[in-house]
């Protein structure tokens, strides 16, 4: 009997062939759905003045492109290398050594050979060999050089919004070398002819407009805020009604709209406007809302330079048109990545406001002397240090938490122990997700960058993976049931991530926790935490 | 078969043919023992120079760096002050460590699974392990044949050789040749390392994958180099008396073929030639271009002190009287602060 | 010796082949770096599908409880359902393991055993059954959430707040 038995292999290939084995130059690119995000809207990119706007869908072969697409792209690249040396050095002193190819979660996620940062990187770079090095001109191939033609462009645009600017990668690389700072490069070039993705495209356009991403309007934005005051009253008995666009305030407060309009990123507002009040009748703080400067995030970064300093001047302009002393900061990934190391110089000096003080410990944040912008975690850390917050960790007692430290805080920041401290003094279960994959080491969500969209859902699952495993290695470890974090990319990104792959945890912010476990003056018992839910010890009561 | 090796490797046989027959053969010695030497050096110092130049062309617009630990923050907070460094000073530590020690291919440190859920460190070291001995090796190699271009021989070149040939092996030496000096190990190690690599390249899948024949050809000319070099050394005579009056003469500008230096000199300086040659003109750049790269060689103090652009252009906003003009209705329904109030329009 | 304690005997080769089969539907390059990378962190899908084909294989010749065999199958199902596969691709690994069997055991099997092979191949069969049954729920859950996440974030706030009026 044992001749007429299929082998593993022949049943396998009756089930569907292994791709061909071909180097990555000849395996051409294959546009799948649920992993790619649909075409920018062109009334988007018309909003904005970019160009090229026009309908176009990725999976058709006419993407109506520019007659001279190839040489708008040829000047675009050569236009970057001469402003960037980060992007020439980056072209030229790649040793393909491998070391970062297994540290992409897509890469992992997919298993797309694609996904390897060096390959991604290649992508571009086998153009810059053909179109500016000597050798590549010579040898082609050989050197790795090859000439642009539709259907690298597609892979180009295709595997470029497959990378969430995370900088993984350029951690372990022994040159430093940045897929983040290639993949901007790449978009950059890509919008030239009008190449982007509407989850970009369309709340740059809004944000540009209304001040925020999701082209909310002024009153809207407060009746939102009015109406989490008046939920907040509800559950603490406390009126914590904050102040708009006030000339002549302390303080500016700039925070994802993500915070403002969409769960669970709801909640961290409420604890913003928890903590701003305790503070404010506890010692005065002034502190004011913008509607104008109503988004610290920044789309505008995925799409390129020019646009995210279009985006990012409104905080500054904001700051001086309202004569505060300095700018305060809330939970963003990215927003802080723009922040920390971009936007003093696209829009600075700030010379029109005050090296920050905390008006309540009196300490003086040297480390933002400079861009006068305060991150709300190294703020809110110092009043923990200080001991001029009374906490009560223990109304998050049925919260075992683990933080996920998102990309751009831990590699275009390092801001790492900072809400670990706030976190670990508002919660009494804490527990740290394994070594490799946290800090500057952490995984990425697998949806920033723009990336964050719902027709993309596969690749978003499989870009998390690496992420959603960690988080239920300490699920079944140790029973954490949230996942903090201190990114609104995260916040509307993670519960997905989490439904799919670990449904048991949840999402909450840094400040959400604050909230929870801060005792405002005259406030009356809590029942319930922000979120509606009984409190531990409150539950027989329901 | 893999047919970027293969064509590395059939170059690199090729240019071995080339040197043997113009020498054995033909008898070029003028040709490969002077012009392709010189020509060599001139191309890769007019190319290194032109290449680093042309990078530092362009200017750096921001601060770039990758924070590989804590910033500098509140006082009570440890910072990590060499992966994430707040000024030059610790930029400087960052450098070195990356530069001599490959601090962030060491960083490949990872977690295992044992049985019963256990975990264990692990390392992983070879990479680089095997990168740091290639370099280094390849360091004392370089700095060791100084001696044959200087007199009198300086005395760390000496102290150099004398440590690096401190195993004597003479077992070894017995069995090669009576009387030989001490091996040297950077030789021994270097050869050992760069095959390392080769084999890393050719087998591991991903790094397979990604490797181009320009990636396999410099480790062939290496290993080529090498083998030459270890030939003349222990198994082939070489005058090197002989050898040292050429080189000097190159050094002097008063260069003159040696009476008696076998081919495998020849094939040895062809090799070196060609890889000097090859150098700017490929990846092997990434020497200098470490020097340069804006994620490590930048202090993360963008906060603190403002860095400048030189080409920062302003760009079209829209403006706060632009956003309350088209709201301003609106806001003052809300509630909201204007700064101008409606105006009470004739219609 | 009976052909369940054969098959015991010889399950760190039998899985181990199945093991490979399964990784070997990825493209080559990485199908290698999925067997070769032990770390679970930095290989979730190899390690995943290692302790599931060695889970579910206990539990063919075992007691066959469905629980058991889902906290197995369910994480490697889960995985592929959002990869590039097929249906098919991404479950038709569960059937591998027959010819795996048949060809590990070919030189020993008697007649009097093919009808114990046969209930195994009618377990594995169960098997698959179950893969596509938890690659149909994944596939609904990834709908669900494709569906109602823009709802959930985004609307549930405003409704919330009562900025949407409902007729």
């Amino acid at each position: 009997m044992a001749d007429d038995l299929a082998k593993p292999d022949e049943l396998l290939s009756g089930i569907g062939h292994k791709p061909p084995k071909t180097g990555w130059m000849d395996t051409p690119v294959n546009i799948r759905k649920g992993m790619y995000c649909y075409a920018s809207n062109p009334k988007s990119v018309d909003y904005l003045g970019l160009p090229n706007a026009r309908q176009w869908n990725p999976m058709e072969e006419d993407w109506k492109l520019p007659e001279n697409w190839k040489q708008i792209l040829h000047e675009g690249f050569r236009e970057r290398l001469d402003r960037f040396r980060s992007f020439k050095v980056f072209m030229d002193i790649c040793v393909r050594c491998g070391a970062c190819a297994d540290k992409c979660h897509f890469f992992i996620g997919t298993g797309d050979p694609k996904n390897m940062p060096v390959l991604r990187a290649e992508l571009l770079r086998s153009i810059y060999r053909n179109d500016f090095t000597l050798a590549g001109k010579l040898l082609g191939k050989v050197a790795g050089a090859r000439e642009m033609t539709f259907d690298v462009l597609k892979e180009w645009w295709y595997y470029l919004f497959q990378c969430t600017e995370c900088r993984r990668c350029s951690v372990f690389c022994p040159y430093g070398i940045d897929t983040a700072e290639i993949t901007i490069m790449g978009r950059e070039l890509l919008n030239l002819i009008g190449l982007n993705i509407d989850w970009i495209a369309t709340p740059v356009a809004n944000c540009y407009r209304t001040g925020n991403h999701l082209g909310i309007q002024p009153h809207a934005f407060k009746d939102m805020l009015d109406f989490f005051v008046e939920d907040v009253e509800d559950i603490t008995g406390v009126n914590v009604e904050p102040q708009y666009n006030k000339k002549g305030a302390d303080i500016l407060f700039i925070t994802p709209s993500g915070d403002v309009f969409a769960d669970p990123g709801t909640y961290t507002c409420m604890g913003y406007l928890i903590l701003f009040h305790y503070l404010k009748e506890k010692y005065g703080f002034d502190i004011t809302w913008s509607t104008y400067a109503s988004e610290g995030g920044n789309f505008g970064f995925f799409t390129s330079h020019e646009t995210m300093k279009r985006l990012n001047s409104k905080m500054y302009a904001e700051a001086k048109r309202l004569g505060v002393k300095w700018i305060l900061g809330g939970e963003c990934g990215h927003m802080w990545r723009v922040i920390n190391q971009y936007m003093d110089t696209m829009n600075g000096p700030a010379d029109f406001m005050e090296v920050p003080v905390s008006p309540i410990t009196g300490t003086k944040f040297e480390n933002a002397s400079g861009t006068k912008m305060v991150h709300i975690a190294e703020f809110t850390a110092d009043l923990i240090k200080h001991g001029k917050l009374e906490l009560d960790p223990s109304r998050n007692d049925n919260l075992k938490v683990t933080y996920h430290d998102s990309c751009n805080p831990s590699r275009g920041m390092g801001m790492l122990d900072e809400p670990r401290y706030v976190i670990q003094n508002a919660c009494n279960h804490f527990y740290e997700m394994p070594a490799n994959t946290i800090r500057e080491n952490t995984f990425c969500c697998g949806s920033g960058a723009g990336l964050n969209a719902g027709e993309d859902m596969e690749l978003r699952m499989t870009g998390g993976l690496p992420r959603a495993n960690a988080v239920k290695y300490v699920h079944e470890k140790h029973g954490v049931n949230m996942l903090s974090c201190v990114c609104a990319v995260d916040r509307a990104a993670l519960p997905a991530l989490m439904e799919y792959w670990v449904p048991e945890v949840d999402v909450v912010g840094m400040t959400e926790l604050v909230g929870n476990a801060l005792i405002l003056p005259g406030e009356k018992e809590r029942e319930t935490d922000l979120r509606g839910e009984p409190l531990p010890g409150m539950e027989e009561e329901e | 078969m893999n047919s970027k090796y293969m064509f590395s490797l059939a170059a690199v046989i090729v240019l071995f043919l080339l040197a043997y027959i113009g020498v054995a053969g033909i008898g070029l010695y003028g040709f490969f023992g002077i012009f392709i030497p010189y020509a060599a050096a001139f191309i890769f110092a007019v190319g290194v120079v032109y290449r680093v130049v042309d990078w530092a062309q362009s200017p750096v617009p921001f601060r770039i760096p990758s924070t590989c630990g804590q910033q500098k923050s509140l006082p009570w907070i440890k910072p990590a002050s060499f992966d994430n460094p707040a000024c030059n000073g610790t930029v400087l530590i960052r450098m070195i460590l990356e530069i001599v020690l490959f601090r962030s291919l060491f960083r490949n440190m990872r977690f295992h699974f044992n049985k019963g859920n256990k975990f264990s460190y692990e390392w992983e070291k070879w990479l680089w392990l095997g990168a740091l001995a290639f370099h280094w090796a390849f360091f004392v190699v370089v700095i060791r044949h100084l001696r044959f271009f200087t007199e009198p021989v300086p005395v760390c070149i000496q102290w150099l050789e004398s440590l690096d040939s401190f195993f004597r092996l003479e077992f070894f030496a017995d069995f090669v040749q009576v009387g030989l000096p001490g091996v040297f190990i950077s030789g021994i190690v270097l050869l050992a390392a760069v095959i390392y690599l080769l084999l890393r390249r050719m087998l591991i899948p991903q790094v397979n994958y990604v490797s181009l024949a320009a990636d396999y050809f410099p480790l062939f000319l290496i290993i080529a180099i090498a083998v030459s070099g270890i030939m003349m050394r222990y198994f082939t005579k070489v005058d090197i008396v002989g050898i040292k009056e050429f080189t000097m003469g190159l050094v002097t500008f008063h260069p003159k073929i040696p009476e008696g230096v076998g081919s495998v000199f020849y094939i040895h300086i062809f090799f070196v030639s060609v890889l000097l040659a090859y150098f700017p003109f490929s990846k092997l750049m990434h020497l200098a271009g470490i020097f340069m790269s804006p994620t490590r060689n930048l202090a993360n103090n963008s906060r603190v002190k403002r860095h400048v652009n030189p080409w920062n252009y302003p760009v079209k906003v829209h403006t706060y009287e632009e956003y309350e003009d088209d709201f301003r209705e609106k806001m003052i329904e809300a509630g909201l602060p204007v700064e101008k109030e409606l105006t009470t329009n004739g219609g | 010796m009976n052909l369940k304690e054969l098959l015991e005997k010889r399950k760190t080769a039998i899985t181990k082949k199945w093991f490979d089969t399964v990784v070997e539907t990825y493209p080559s390059d990485t199908s290698r770096f999925l067997k070769k990378q032990k770390d679970p962190f930095d290989n979730p899908v190899g390690s995943t599908t290692l302790q599931g084909v060695e889970g579910m294989f206990d539990e063919l010749l075992g007691n066959m409880d469905q629980e058991v065999i889902t906290s197995f199958l369910d994480p490697i199902i889960r995985i592929r359902a959002v990869q590039a596969f097929s249906a098919s691709k991404a479950t038709g690994f569960i059937f591998f393991l027959k010819a795996i069997i048949r060809e590990s055991i070919k030189d020993e099997i008697r007649q009097n055993q093919t009808d114990e092979l046969l209930s195994i191949e009618s377990r594995i069969d169960e098997l698959g059954l179950i893969a596509f049954d938890i690659y149909m729920s994944c596939r609904e859950t990834l709908f669900r959430i494709k569906a109602e996440e823009e709802k959930k974030r985004t609307f549930s706030a405003f409704e919330r707040a009562g900025l949407i009026k409902e007729i």
